[in-house]
């Protein structure tokens, strides 16, 4: 059986370490806060100038100066900074941030990765996207093996806009794990989803791999 | 001592505006927006402007407001989304935007604020962002040329400054406005609430005076949410 949304989160969840200062996207990659193992300390960059975010605020500590990427207003912790938005995309540029975890479209073979446009629909914009994947040590996407239309997303070329060139380390779908150990080395299946056979991923798949 | 207090926003942006004209805006979402300088821009219907910004506000709120009234040509930001109006201007072909990388706009801003013209970084190589601009092979890298950005004005929003222009803001309301205030040739800041020369700890200014050239005090404030996001309490 396929992973749903929060299995996929708890996956890459199995990604962080102790002392990681992480990056998460918007979509199922914001769910991976929900996933930080027990006794671990993971410290969560926002983009917009924020270090160490806390969960959603209760009802009546809402404070609109306080919001998260994606909008959405979160709340502090003892150990939080607060910096602009040159200082955050240092962090980000910089190498400081250890992982990213990254929504996709789709994926080449190559680790190219798509994920912020569709020609000849509304541009809403790449946001932090192709700075997180230029800068982050680790990039992982998550995202759905198939698009809505029954298409394979890990392919051999990317077909839509890029959003950065040889940048992805691993990825996670509904029905499997890819890894590459370093950027010139193609992507290997690791992992299955419960129930999810070898064949099954091959068949729904056009990029090579090894598994 | 040089005045830079002005009364209101109007008055702070007074012999500053011509059509054509580019914006540095601070600002992210809604979070942070020089609100009552942009009601003011409004107002003074200055037109065909260049607006450097991450976002563009939403339908008719912050920046919105500038484009339901169509004073503005174009936009440099990294994200455009949750606005139906500029959805519309945008594919009618009304709103030209220079899609930026977010990191690479903070860095435009904060290079141009700091003398330097260019820059090079790995964000957006081998994508459409680098089309056209000089790469730069750096250690085995490749990296691309990007721009300082200068404008002809800054407008920011801050939380407490002294009468002076030394500036705070308070917590992700900082964003864009730190960068957007230094690469203005003016920048014009409003604030919550002025405090007398000496009230602010020196070691505690995250805006240095010598980047606020004129200062409004734009409260009270409503400070707009877009998406509120709230858990549960448990149950005692």
């Amino acid at each position: 059986m396929a992973w749903d949304r929060n299995q996929m989160a708890a996956r890459a969840a199995k990604e962080l370490r102790d002392g990681y200062y992480v990056n998460l996207g918007i979509g199922i990659p914001t769910l991976v806060a929900n996933c930080v193992p027990p006794g671990m300390t993971v410290t969560l960059q926002s983009e917009n100038g924020m270090l160490g975010i806390g969960p959603f605020p209760y009802d009546d500590e809402v404070d609109p100066d306080l919001i998260n990427a994606g909008k959405q207003t979160v709340s502090q912790l003892p150990q939080t900074s607060f910096f602009d938005s040159a200082t955050s995309f240092a962090m980000i540029r910089g190498g400081h941030i250890d992982l990213a975890v990254l929504g996709g479209m789709e994926v080449s073979e190559k680790g190219d990765l798509a994920n912020w446009m569709v020609p000849g629909k509304m541009i809403k914009g790449m946001g932090g996207a192709m700075d997180l994947v230029a800068g982050v040590k680790k990039i992982i996407v998550v995202m759905e093996h198939v698009s809505k239309g029954g298409g394979p997303k890990f392919i051999p070329e990317c077909t839509l806009p890029l959003t950065g060139k040889n940048v992805v380390d691993m990825i996670i779908t509904d029905l499997a794990v890819f890894q590459r150990p370093d950027h010139d080395s193609p992507f290997r299946l690791i992992e299955l989803a419960p129930g999810v056979t070898k064949e099954e991923v091959r068949e729904k798949t056009s990029a090579n791999y090894v598994d | 001592m040089a005045q830079k207090i002005y009364p209101d926003a109007k008055a702070a942006l007074d012999g500053l505006l011509f059509d054509g004209m580019t914006i540095a805006a601070g600002g992210f979402g809604l979070c942070g927006i020089p609100e009552r300088l942009i009601d003011a821009l409004v107002e003074s219907r200055v037109k065909d402007l260049t607006v450097a910004s991450n976002n563009c506000g939403i339908d008719n709120v912050a920046l919105g407001k500038l484009l339901r009234t169509r004073q503005i040509k174009k936009m440099i930001s990294s994200y455009v989304g949750e606005n139906k109006e500029f959805e519309r201007q945008f594919l009618a072909g009304e709103v030209e935007v220079e899609f930026t990388p977010q990191g690479t706009l903070a860095e435009r801003m904060r290079a141009g604020g700091a003398g330097i013209p260019g820059f090079y970084t790995r964000t957006g190589v081998g994508t459409q962002v680098a089309e056209g601009k000089e790469l730069k092979e750096f250690d085995g890298e490749m990296y691309v040329l990007e721009r300082g950005i200068r404008a002809d004005i800054s407008i920011i929003k801050g939380w407490k400054a002294d009468e002076t222009g030394n500036l705070m803001f308070r917590k992700t309301a900082r964003n864009f406005n730190q960068p957007a205030a230094t690469c203005g040739k003016v920048c014009i800041a409003e604030v919550e609430e002025i405090v007398p020369v000496g009230s602010l700890d020196p070691d505690c200014i995250h805006l240095p005076s010598i980047f606020v050239n004129r200062l409004i005090d734009g409260s009270p404030y409503e400070k707009q949410i877009e998406f509120r996001t709230v858990r549960e309490r448990e149950a005692a």
